[in-house]
C-alpha cells in the first residue's frame, strides 16, 4: 500500500490546475529535502519543538491542507479552524488517513496514510505551535494499563457505538463507528483526546489518563489473542453466527443428505 | 455393505441377540421398522437432522450442566480470562467462563451445543417448508403438522432459555427487550414482569427459573412432542413424492434393513460429525468478549440468535412514536403492534393446513406429494411468507447491513418497511407466474414431446427439430397430479346461500380460478394421432 499515495491524490484532487502544479513542487522539493533529513535521523523520533520541524510541516501544510483549512489553518469553509486541536488532532486525522480529506460522505473514512511518519509529525508539530492542545501520548501513557478495567470502562463508555467487541457500529445518517481491530494504541489514546468526528471527546475528568491507559490495554489485548473459540465471523455476533450456519452448516448438511440418498448403483 | 445372515445362536453376537429376543420379542419391531421405506429424497431427510441435532444438544447439554451455576449471586472473576480478572458478575456468568476456559473441553462442548441449537431449529424450518411446499400436511397429517409447529415454537423457546443462561451483557440485552415488550403492553405488562423477573428487572431470579425451563421443563415437552410427531409419522407411513407405480395406497422404495440401516444410522453420525467440526474451528457466543450483564451498557450491534430475528425485526421495523395515553394507562403501539403481527403470523402459518383443506373441500387422504409448480397459489403464498420473515429478519440485522454497505441505518429501515408490505405481494405473483409457466411447459412436453436438438432436413427443403416423445415413466410424473376446480356457489338443503358459502367459493376462485390442468389420456391421444397425420 506504500507506494500507492500518487495515484490517491491525483484521483481525489479536483482543483484548479494552479493547485495541483503547486502540490507537485510541493511533494518534490520535500521528498527531496526528507530524502536527507531521514538519514540523518533514522528513528521516527521527531523533535516536536524544533523549528526546522515546525518548518517542514508548514510546507507540508501549504501543499496538502491550506485548500481546505487555510493557508494559516484559520479554517475555510471547507475545512474547520486547527488553531489549538493539538499535535494528537493532526496525528490521528493523517496517521489513519482520514486527512487530507477526498470528497465528501457522511463522514472522513480511514484510507491508506499518505505521509511518512515524519511527515505526520511535522504537520502535528506546525498545527501545535499555532495555539495549544492535546499532544501526542507518549509510549509511557500507553503501556502497563489494566485490561480487566479497561474492559468494564469500554463496555460503559465505547460499547454503545463500537460494539463490545470492537466490531464497529452503526450511527444515524450513514455515520458510523469504525472496528478498532487495526486501530494502534496511540491513534486508540488520541480519539479519545480529541473525539473526532462524531465521537465525543473523552477529556481527563470523564476518563482519567490512567484510565484511557487501561482502555488502550485492553484494546491491545484483543488485538493480541485471537477468540479462543476458533474463527471469529468478524465479531459481528449472532447476525455472522446465523448466516453461517444457513448457509455452510446447513448447506453442508444438505450436500450430505444428497449423497446419502443417492441411489447407489 | 453386504449383511450376512448370520444363523441365529451362532457367534458371540447371534447369542447376544437371542438372549435379548427370547426376553424381549423385540425382533418383531426390528422387522417391523426394518421394512420401513427408506426416505429416497434428500429433502426427507431434514426432520432426521433436527432429531439428531436434538439429541447432539441434550448430549452436550446434559455435560454443560454439571458445571453450570444457574445463580446471580455476585462474585469477583477469579479465572485465567485475563481482562475479567476481578470484575464483579454473576456466579452464571463465571462459571461459563470457568466451562470456557478452565475445564478440559468445556469450549468445545459449549460451542457444539450451541451450534447444534442452531442448526437445529435452522433444520426445522427448512423441514417444515419442505412439509409446506409439498402438501405434506394435508389429511391425514395436518395433526402432525401441528404438532410439528407447536415443536417450532419450543425449539425458539428452548433457545432463548439457554442463550440468556450465562448473564453476559448480549443476552441481558436480549432480556431487557423482552422485558421491555411485556412492559409496553398494556394494563397487565408491569404486573406480569415483576412476576418473571421476581421483581423489578432484571432481579437475582430470572436465570434460575430460566434454568429450570431449559433444561427440565421444555426438553420433557419437547421430547414428548417429538414422540408423538414420530409416532404419526409411523402410523400415516411417509409421503412419497410421485412417480411411476405410486398411489395413494402404496410405498415405493428400498426397505431400510438391510442396506440402508447403516445409512441411515450412519447419517447420525455425519451430522454430529459436522456440528463438531464446526464448533471446534467456528467461535459461537464469545461471552468473554461481551463481559458480565450490567443494565447500563449497551452494545452496537445487539442481536439475538438468528431464530428470534424476525421478533426483533418487527420491533425495529416499527415506526416510532406511536402512543395513546387512554384510560389512564399508556398504549405503546409501538410494541403491541409488532407483537400481534408476529403472533398472526404464527397463527397463520399453524392454521394454513386446516385453511387450505376447507378452501379445497377436499376430503381425500393424500400420501403423494404434490410438486410445488402443481399448487401454484399454495405455493405463491409459502413465497409470500418466507419473503415477509426473511424482510423481518434482515430488520433484525439493519444496522449491519448499513455499515457493510456502507448505506444509511435510516435508507435500510425504510427500505425494508416498504418491503416488509410490498415484497409479499410481489413474491406471490412471481411464484405464481412461475408455477404456472412451469406448468406450461409441462403440458408441451407431454404433448409435443422435447426437443432433441436434432434438426433434420425434409425433402421439401424445409428443416424441423426432431421432438422425441418423453417415454413413461417420465410422462407419469408429469401428468399425475391434483387437479382442484373452482368451487361452484351452491345452495344448501334449505334452499339459502350462506355468507360461509359465499366466501369459500371466493377463495376456492382465488386459489383455482387459472389452473393448468393436466394432460388428460384423450388430450395425449389426440395429440398423437394428429402428429402423425
Ligand atoms: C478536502 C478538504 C480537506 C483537506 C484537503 C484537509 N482537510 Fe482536514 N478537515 C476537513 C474537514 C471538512 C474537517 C472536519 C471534519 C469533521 O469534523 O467532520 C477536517 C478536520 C480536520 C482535523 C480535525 C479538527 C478537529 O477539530 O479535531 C484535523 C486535525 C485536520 N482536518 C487536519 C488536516 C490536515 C493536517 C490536512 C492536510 C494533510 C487536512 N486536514 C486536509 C477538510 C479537509
Ligand atoms: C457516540 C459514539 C461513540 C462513542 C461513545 C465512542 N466513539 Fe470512538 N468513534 C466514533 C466515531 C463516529 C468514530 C469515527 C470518527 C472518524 O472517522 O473520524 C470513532 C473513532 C474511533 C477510533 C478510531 C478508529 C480508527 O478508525 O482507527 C477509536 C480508536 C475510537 N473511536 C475509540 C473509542 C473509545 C476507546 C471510546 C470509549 C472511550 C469511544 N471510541 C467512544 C464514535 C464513538
Ligand atoms: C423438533 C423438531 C422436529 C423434529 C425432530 C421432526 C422430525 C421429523 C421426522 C424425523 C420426520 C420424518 C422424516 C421427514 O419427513 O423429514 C418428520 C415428518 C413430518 N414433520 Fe417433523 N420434525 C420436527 C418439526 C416439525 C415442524 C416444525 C413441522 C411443521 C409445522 C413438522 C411437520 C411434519 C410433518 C407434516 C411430517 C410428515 C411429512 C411426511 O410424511 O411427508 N415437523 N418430522
Amino acid at each position: 500500500m506504500s507506494q500507492k499515495p500518487e495515484t490517491h491524490r491525483k484521483r481525489g484532487r479536483r482543483s484548479p490546475v494552479a493547485i495541483v502544479l503547486l502540490v507537485g513542487i510541493g511533494l518534490i522539493t520535500t521528498g527531496a529535502a526528507y530524502a536527507m533529513a531521514t538519514t540523518a535521523t533514522a528513528s521516527a523520533e521527531v523533535d516536536l519543538m524544533s523549528p526546522q520541524v515546525i518548518d517542514e510541516g508548514q510546507k507540508l501544510f501549504a501543499a496538502n491542507c491550506a485548500t481546505c483549512h487555510g493557508q494559516q489553518a484559520q479554517g475555510t469553509d471547507n475545512g474547520p479552524s486547527l488553531i489549538g486541536v493539538g499535535a494528537a488532532a493532526v496525528d490521528f486525522q493523517v496517521g489513519t488517513g482520514r486527512m487530507p480529506m477526498q470528497g465528501n460522505g457522511p463522514q472522513a473514512p480511514a484510507k491508506p496514510v499518505q505521509f511518512t511518519d515524519e511527515q505526520v509529525k511535522a504537520l502535528a508539530a506546525y498545527v501545535a505551535s499555532l495555539g495549544p492542545g492535546p499532544s501526542i501520548p507518549s509510549q509511557s501513557d500507553l503501556t502497563g494499563g489494566d485490561a480487566a478495567n479497561g474492559g468494564e470502562l469500554f463496555r460503559i463508555n465505547c460499547a454503545m457505538c463500537h460494539n463490545v467487541a470492537g466490531a464497529g457500529g452503526a450511527l444515524t445518517e450513514g455515520k458510523y463507528a469504525p472496528e478498532l481491530k487495526n486501530t494502534s494504541a496511540v491513534h486508540a489514546y488520541e480519539a479519545m483526546l480529541i473525539g473526532p468526528q462524531n465521537m465525543p471527546v473523552f477529556n481527563d475528568l470523564n476518563l482519567t489518563p490512567s484510565e484511557k491507559k487501561d482502555i488502550v490495554a485492553y484494546l491491545e489485548y484483543l488485538k493480541e489473542n485471537p477468540s479462543p473459540g476458533g474463527l471469529e465471523l468478524g465479531s459481528l455476533g449472532p447476525v455472522s453466527e446465523g448466516l453461517f450456519i444457513w448457509i455452510i452448516g446447513l448447506g453442508a448438511i444438505i450436500g450430505l443428505t444428497i449423497w446419502i440418498t443417492a441411489k447407489s448403483n | 455393505m453386504t449383511v450376512t445372515a448370520t444363523p441365529p445362536s451362532s457367534g458371540v453376537t447371534g447369542k447376544i441377540s437371542n438372549y435379548l429376543d427370547e426376553r424381549t420379542s423385540i425382533s418383531g419391531a426390528v422387522k417391523e421398522f426394518g421394512r420401513k421405506i427408506f426416505p429416497d429424497h434428500w429433502s426427507f431427510l431434514l426432520g432426521e437432522v433436527a432429531l439428531y441435532s436434538f439429541v447432539i444438544i441434550l448430549l452436550s447439554g446434559s455435560f454443560l450442566t454439571f458445571f453450570f451455576q444457574a445463580s446471580m449471586a455476585s462474585v469477583q472473576y477469579d479465572g485465567s480470562y485475563v481482562p475479567l480478572k476481578g470484575v464483579e458478575m454473576s456466579v452464571a456468568m463465571s462459571s461459563t467462563l470457568d466451562i470456557s476456559f478452565d475445564l478440559r473441553g468445556g469450549l468445545l462442548l459449549r460451542q457444539i451445543h450451541h451450534w447444534a441449537a442452531l442448526l437445529f431449529i435452522s433444520a426445522i424450518g427448512l423441514h417444515m417448508l419442505r412439509v409446506f411446499f409439498t402438501g405434506a400436511f394435508r389429511k391425514p397429517r395436518e395433526l402432525n403438522w401441528s404438532i410439528g409447529f407447536v415443536l417450532f415454537v419450543l425449539a425458539m423457546a428452548e433457545g432463548f432459555t439457554g442463550y440468556s443462561l450465562p448473564d453476559d451483557l448480549l443476552s441481558g440485552n436480549g432480556l431487557r427487550i423482552i422485558d421491555g415488550m411485556i412492559v409496553g403492553l398494556p394494563v397487565v405488562g408491569t404486573w406480569i414482569s415483576f412476576l418473571l423477573f421476581g421483581g423489578e428487572f432484571p432481579g437475582s431470579d430470572i436465570i434460575g427459573r430460566l434454568y429450570t425451563l431449559h433444561i427440565l421443563l421444555l426438553p420433557l415437552v419437547v421430547l414428548a412432542f417429538i414422540v408423538l410427531h414420530l409416532m404419526f409419522v409411523i402410523i400415516h407411513k411417509h409421503t412419497q413424492y410421485p412417480g411411476p407405480g405410486r398411489t395413494e395406497q402404496n410405498v415405493v422404495g428400498y426397505p431400510v434393513l438391510p442396506v440402508y440401516a447403516a445409512k441411515a444410522g450412519g447419517f447420525f453420525f455425519l451430522v454430529f460429525g459436522v456440528v463438531v467440526l464446526i464448533a471446534a474451528t467456528v467461535t459461537i457466543n464469545p461471552i468473554w468478549a461481551y463481559g458480565p450483564y450490567d443494565p447500563s451498557p449497551v452494545s452496537a450491534g445487539t442481536q439475538p440468535d438468528w431464530y428470534i430475528g424476525f421478533a426483533d425485526g418487527a420491533l425495529r421495523l416499527m415506526p416510532p412514536h406511536l402512543e395513546t395515553y387512554w384510560f389512564g394507562y399508556t398504549w405503546s403501539w409501538n410494541i403491541i403492534i409488532p407483537v400481534l403481527l408476529l403472533l398472526v403470523f404464527l397463527a397463520v402459518v399453524f392454521a394454513y393446513p386446516f385453511f387450505e383443506a376447507w378452501v379445497t373441500g377436499d376430503k381425500r387422504e393424500h400420501h403423494v406429494l404434490d410438486r410445488p409448480r402443481n399448487a401454484p397459489v399454495r405455493t405463491a403464498i409459502g413465497a409470500a411468507g418466507v419473503t415477509f420473515y426473511a424482510v423481518l429478519w434482515a430488520g433484525a440485522a439493519s444496522d449491519i447491513i448499513a455499515t457493510h454497505f456502507k448505506v444509511t441505518m435510516e435508507g435500510v429501515i425504510n427500505t425494508l418497511q416498504i418491503m416488509l408490505i410490498l415484497g409479499p405481494i410481489f413474491a406471490f405473483m412471481i411464484a405464481k407466474r412461475v408455477c404456472l409457466a412451469l406448468q406450461k411447459k409441462d403440458r408441451e412436453i407431454v404433448l409435443h414431446g422435447f426437443e432433441t436438438g436434432r434438426i433434420v432436413r425434409l425433402p421439401g427443403g424445409e428443416f424441423t427439430e426432431v421432438h422425441q416423445q418423453l417415454d413413461d415413466y417420465d410422462r407419469w410424473q408429469l401428468v399425475s397430479f391434483n387437479d382442484n376446480a373452482p368451487i361452484m356457489v351452491r345452495p344448501n338443503a334449505r334452499g339459502k346461500i350462506t355468507g360461509a358459502t359465499r366466501r369459500r367459493a371466493a377463495w376456492s376462485r382465488f386459489f383455482f380460478e387459472d389452473r393448468i390442468a393436466p394432460v388428460t389420456q384423450t388430450e395425449y391421444k389426440q395429440e398423437l394421432e394428429h402428429s402423425h397425420h
